[in-house]
């Protein structure tokens, strides 16, 4: 009996550990978003959201044009990286995966070991390869279409990862049923399999969303950093990121980055609120197989 | 008898070096239920899955031997032609997630039907000839997931029969159901079998008993490739079985 009892105790003195473990991560989790929107709140204003930075080191002035920017780079970024990381995570999941050719197997068994890898290379990487590549070789100057082009790099490989996920959870027997009436393979992905993936598939499209509203290394080196508006995919630009990185670094407005990064936080807040909502929806839907 | 609609000869298929099947020779008789029973593991829905080239699916398959379909080459046909002459029925009850309606019209609409009062009908005949249209009528755009088990294997049913094929092949179709549903299952086949060529994997002896007009007994041998034992009409496979292997297998001694 007394050994029960001393295990009943262990256990609850390891659920103890672990909760405090938790209630550590997220009491941390919360004073730093606290501490950002106190900070920055007092700042918040209509005009703060409608007039463009003014430049220079006093780091006067809103955040439009690097909103506007944010969402063009957004915007950019993934009608490039969409079509592309998508139709490479079909053709891994869907084609190659039932390649008979040895060859065709091991391309795809490198090809993943390449997203992998590039899942994990520092994003500053991404930024001086868009560098070498769009920026200068390419000329395409710093701007916004080096870096979406850049960004896009950066998040195909989350692109290619969660379309893998989200087509592997379509049951085969969902396939198996559409190609014994006699579909071929093609129509079966784009009216079967598709269909039933594509809630994974928006999942990852906006945490690429995400990245790209909260990355600055790949930024800080392609898109040339200009706080004017931009009225082209030629114009160069900052991101909200990258203006509270500049703020902070270049200018004495320590108030004007905290209330940024407290804009920044609340996006970013949203843009994972939507998330959760998108896979619980994905997994109400199939819940009953 | 008159001309088989499906023949096999010799027909064997290998996983890479593993042979599966062993020179496998049936005939499938037109607007018969044919059963082919045995033991898990023997075979039988390898065997199945070969009649409508499913098991191409799978990387490192390799066949000898020949099938035909009326006398034809299922080999060298065109595997979509193929598929829409024999249609197929899961051991899972396996709808897609979409209507009801959706689910019935997926098949014409690959095979180029466009106008929708003609899908309307196919949907209502296909339904009817599965004997679910009565308890869907009223709703037919509601998820095909949201019915029973048994209504949602008489919907994959109705989604076969809608590409108007000329062969169903049914592999255990009522093992993940409930006894009545499982009933309702053999009548339907019951009545197929008046314009269909049936083909029906069970490894329940009974049903293969009530509702087969032909019945195959398969076994693995020493290599663990499935071997025909048996072939002949049901009621002989039951009563006077020429193997002594197949006596012992429906008398219950082991499988």
């Amino acid at each position: 009996m007394r050994g029960l009892r001393r295990r009943g105790l262990a256990q609850r003195a390891a659920f103890s550990v672990m909760w405090l473990a938790a209630a550590a991560s997220v009491a941390a989790m919360l004073l730093v978003v606290a501490y950002v929107v106190v900070q920055g709140f007092p700042e918040l204003s209509w005009e703060f959201f409608t007039t463009s930075p003014r430049g220079g080191l006093s780091g006067e002035g809103g955040i439009s044009s690097t909103i506007l920017a944010t969402i063009y780079l957004v915007v950019c970024t993934l009608v490039v990286a969409t079509p592309l990381g998508v139709g490479a995570g079909i053709c891994l999941v869907e084609y190659a995966d039932h390649s008979r050719s040895p060859a065709a197997r091991r391309l795809v068994a490198l090809a993943r070991f390449g997203v992998e890898t590039l899942a994990g290379v520092p994003s500053i990487i991404f930024g001086l390869f868009g560098y070498a590549l769009f920026v200068t070789a390419m000329h395409f100057g710093f701007s916004i279409l080096s870096a979406a082009l850049a960004g896009a790099c950066l998040v195909i490989p989350v692109v290619i990862r969660t379309t893998e996920e989200a087509l592997k959870s379509v049951p085969q027997s969902y396939r198996e049923a559409s190609l014994a009436m006699g579909a071929t393979r093609w129509e079966t992905i784009r009216k079967v399999v598709l269909p039933s993936a594509v809630t994974g598939i928006a999942t990852g499209l906006i945490l690429s969303a995400g990245r790209i509203v909260s990355e600055t290394a790949v930024f800080y080196v392609t898109l040339g950093g200009s706080y004017r508006t931009p009225t082209s995919i030629m114009s160069s630009g900052r991101t909200m990121a990258l203006h509270v990185y500049y703020l902070a670094m270049e200018t004495r407005a320590f108030d004007k980055a905290m209330a940024t990064g407290a804009v920044l936080v609340v996006l970013i807040i949203v843009i994972n609120l939507v998330i959760n909502l998108i896979s619980r929806r994905l997994s109400a839907g199939t819940g009953r197989r | 008898m008159s001309e088989p609609r499906m023949r096999t000869r010799d027909f064997s298929l290998f996983y890479g070096e593993f042979r599966a099947l062993n020179r496998v020779s049936i005939d499938i008789p037109e607007n018969r239920i044919t059963a082919i029973i045995g033991p898990s593991g023997c075979g039988k829905s390898t065997f199945l899955r070969s009649l409508n080239r499913m098991n191409e699916l799978i990387p490192g398959v390799r066949t000898e031997g020949s099938v035909m379909l009326d006398g034809e080459d299922i080999f060298r046909k065109n595997v979509v032609e193929l598929r829409k002459k024999i249609g197929m029925v899961f051991q899972r009850p396996n709808p897609f997630p979409k209507s009801i309606f959706e689910n019935v019209a997926y098949g014409p609409r690959i095979h180029g039907v466009r106008d929708r009062t003609r899908l309307a009908a196919i949907v209502e005949s296909s339904l009817k000839a599965s004997a679910l249209w009565d308890e869907v009528r009223d709703d037919l755009g509601r998820s095909g997931l949201a019915l029973s088990g048994g209504q949602q294997q008489r919907l994959c049913i109705a989604r076969a029969l809608a590409v108007e094929p000329e062969v169903i092949l049914m592999d255990e179709p009522a093992s993940a159901l409930d006894p009545v549903a499982t009933l309702k299952i053999e009548e339907l086949m019951e009545q197929l079998k008046r314009d269909y060529t049936i083909v029906i994997v069970t490894h329940n002896m009974q049903q293969a008993a009530r509702v087969s007009d032909f019945t195959a007994f398969m076994l693995t041998d020493e290599a663990r490739a499935g071997n025909l034992v048996e072939f002949g009409p049901t009621r002989e496979i039951f009563t006077t079985p020429v193997d002594r292997r197949t006596e012992d297998y429906i008398s219950g001694r082991f499988g």
